[in-house]
């Protein structure tokens, strides 16, 4: 009984100490919001905004002090039991989940707003399971996948400008020149340590973005290129009136003319392009390079040891991972019909890499959920919007303290040698 | 010649406010081998603390420039401080052991979180403060280019020497320096001789950000327009300073720093401004893959 009541006192303690560390902190930042007033700055104090600061870090502080100490450990080893509860349910959910995807635009409640998130949620989980093959499985962190992105939007918009080209052509093409990119600027890099490497891939990141921005007479500068055009289905445009001699897609499918048919499509486009990437993910794991890679992310001077190429393994990852990346960034193009720079920031790359890590690095269900969770409710309630970010920053800390291997899910090894421990 | 005097003296301005920063870097990755990729973060919050502390010292009436100076630079290191103390210990200290990049996602983390916090505290807009040192000093005149130097300029490198100085005697002549280099070698045979390893460490990160703290201030006084998005280039480029001088090295981050800042003071006067960026990331690639430890850097074997 003593002990109970001198743990609840050493928590108070430590929640007040933090309580004060907080205001501390938050005085200065918070309290004293400086406001701009015709050029000249005025200082507009929130007193309030500061107290609520101080009282959630006081009682959050004081719910992980006791729920520590009733724990009675600090680290929790190995999968958790929702990662653990969840892998047991994994075989039917998957199967699942891609159901509810494959008819989702023909649930009564799916209106436009709906399949217009549902697009954006399938083109960030295309994304982070392609950079989930570089950082998940290569063990590569890549804080540039975004570049890789804008090369595939901007592939697809320079082709139809130039040449005409449309999206089925410019498709496998913005996948070939996505990881030819990938393949010239991760070759140099590769033999570099994990974390010089992630600085580098970031810089290579900004180097395209500032190019982009720059060089005006290709990309348009800040203003962006637009008029990409619009996929079509075998030929037929969805859309009203068709050019003489080509049939509109809604005329051959014998249905009335409605805009939502094109959003539609849209959504099986990237759709079937998610669960291809998904597809080449499960067989990469399963073959020789899936294993290189998995061997070099666990340690990989012994992986060099047992004869693993290294350069040639981690640049294979990097550049299918750029390829899907110039996938999603095609499609991204002429979904949006306009691409500029500002799409293409850094802030992109660390959310695609926060779903990969909240997700659980090398799993595939578990990155849909964290996408969802990150995109999709944020896309859904607008209001969350200021906080969004805010909530990314300390997600990505509280994860790696919590569970580094991911709230869903925890690596391991496709194979080893003798029973689970 | 004037020309090239003039972005002399910017980028060794420049460059001053780099190796501030760029310290930060190098001694953290001294001492516990990541990137604390919040640096950068740090000192834009420096950058608004000193904005904030001169506004109010403004509106109580402390209208002597060295006075309210001197009292914003220690305002400012000391909340800065507050600031990485609690960065170290949220973010960083439980994940010791843990696997090899989780610090650096954890990092990025408290950089994505300090910028919106900042961001939704103080607003998205640009904040502009009206010069608080005004003046130059003319250097050269030869009738059509004059080569000056503000009084800003010239206190932001004087700071830079005397910190620089004092931080070198600090690591090299007290307790506290040997402690901190003997955790940098080995944290396990530190802990044996009976140092504080993780006071050390904190220390080592009060330090860094009060640098910052001091770089926010100078960015304040030299541009007189700071936003929440600051941290992120600077942050970039000071890492490269401190990749540039040999990561680990005090002497290198600086020489590293006035390097940067000379060779964007030159691309931007010679060549293009809008590519100065660009300039500044290829040597970052270029150095990594050419000779990693820098100019001034010790090499590293890496074992299993």
């Amino acid at each position: 009984m003593a002990e109970t009541s001198g743990r609840f006192a050493s928590a108070i303690k430590e929640a007040l100490l933090a309580g004060l560390l907080a205001a501390v902190l938050a005085l200065p930042i918070i309290g004293l919001k400086t406001v701009d007033r015709g050029g000249r700055l005025i200082i507009d104090p929130q007193w309030t905004a500061v107290a609520w600061c101080i009282g959630i870090v006081i009682l959050g502080r004081l719910l992980v002090a006791l729920w520590r100490s009733r724990a009675g450990a600090d680290v929790v080893k190995g999968p958790g039991r929702i990662a653990l509860a969840f892998q047991a349910q994994g075989k039917w959910l998957g199967p699942l989940l891609i159901g509810f995807a494959a008819i989702l635009p023909f649930m009564p409640f799916a209106d436009r707003q709906i399949i217009d998130v549902g697009i954006v949620v399938l083109t960030y989980v295309m994304l982070a399971w392609g950079l989930n093959i570089v950082v998940g499985l290569a063990g590569l962190l890549d804080l540039g996948f975004v570049a890789f992105y804008a090369v595939g939007a901007y592939t697809v918009a320079l082709f139809a400008l130039h040449l005409d080209l449309g999206f089925w052509v410019a498709l496998p093409l913005a996948g070939v020149f996505a990881a030819l990119f990938g393949v010239l600027l991760g070759f140099p890099v590769l033999r570099l340590r994990g974390d010089y490497f992630a600085i580098v891939t970031l810089g290579f990141g900004e180097i395209i973005r500032i190019v982009l921005i720059n060089w005006v007479e290709v990309t348009g500068g800040p203003q962006g290129l637009g008029n990409i055009p619009r996929p079509t289905l075998f030929g037929m445009p969805f859309a009203r009136t068709a050019p003489p001699g080509v049939t509109p897609a809604h005329e051959f499918l014998g249905l009335e003319f409605n805009p939502v048919h094109r959003v539609i499509f849209f959504y099986y486009i990237i759709l079937v392009l998610a669960l291809l990437t998904a597809a080449i993910a499960i067989r990469l794991r399963r073959l020789p390079i899936g294993r290189a890679w998995e061997a070099l992310r666990e340690n990989d001077i012994a992986a060099q040891a047992l004869g693993i190429n290294r350069t040639n393994a981690k640049l294979a990852a990097f550049a299918i991972g750029a390829a899907i990346a110039g996938f999603a960034g095609s499609f991204f193009g002429t979904r949006q019909g306009f691409i500029s720079p500002e799409s293409f920031t850094f802030i992109e790359s660390a959310i695609i890499l926060a779903i990969v890590v909240l997700g659980g690095m090398g799993s595939l269900l578990g990155i849909v959920i964290a996408t969802v969770l990150i995109i999709g409710l944020p896309e859904l309630f607008r209001d969350l919007q200021e906080f969004r970010m805010l909530g990314f920053g300390a997600a990505m800390v509280l994860i790696m303290i919590w569970r580094p291997r991911g709230i869903l899910s925890h690596r391991e090894p496709t194979v080893r040698l003798g029973a689970k421990p | 010649m004037d020309y090239f005097l003039q972005q002399l003296v910017n980028g060794l301005t420049l460059g001053a406010i780099y190796g501030l920063i760029a310290i930060g870097y190098t001694m953290v990755y001294g001492i516990l081998g990541m990137i604390n990729f919040a640096h950068g973060e740090v000192y834009m919050i420096g950058a608004f603390l000193s904005m904030i502390c001169l506004l109010v010292l403004g509106a109580v009436g402390i209208t002597w420039i060295p006075f309210a100076l001197a009292i914003t630079l220690v305002i400012a290191m000391a909340f800065a401080a507050a600031y990485g103390w609690t960065i170290e210990r949220i973010a960083y200290r439980p994940l010791r052991g843990s696997f090899r990049l989780a610090p650096l996602i954890s990092a990025i983390g408290v950089s994505i979180f300090l910028q919106n916090y900042v961001q939704l505290a103080q607003g998205a807009r640009p904040k502009p403060i009206p010069p608080v040192i005004s003046g130059r000093v003319t250097l050269l005149d030869t009738g059509g280019l004059t080569v000056a130097m503000s009084y800003t300029q010239m206190l932001i490198i004087a700071i830079t020497i005397l910190l620089l100085v004092g931080f070198t005697w600090l690591i090299t002549s007290t307790p506290l320096g040997r402690a901190q280099r003997a955790t940098e070698q080995d944290q396990t045979m530190a802990a044996l001789v009976g140092i504080d390893v993780n006071r050390t460490i904190s220390i080592t990160f009060v330090m860094g950000a009060a640098l910052a703290a001091v770089a926010g201030l100078m960015v304040t006084l030299y541009y007189g327009v700071i936003d929440f998005f600051l941290g992120f280039l600077a942050g970039v480029k000071a890492f490269t300073a401190a990749v540039l001088g040999g990561i680990g090295s005090l002497p290198g981050a600086v020489l590293g720093g006035l390097l940067i800042g000379l060779i964007e003071a030159f691309w931007s006067g010679y060549f293009s401004i809008e590519y100065k960026d660009v300039a500044v990331f290829s040597i970052l690639v270029l150095v990594l893959i050419f000779r990693p430890t820098g100019l001034l850097g010790r090499p590293e074997i890496e074992k299993v």
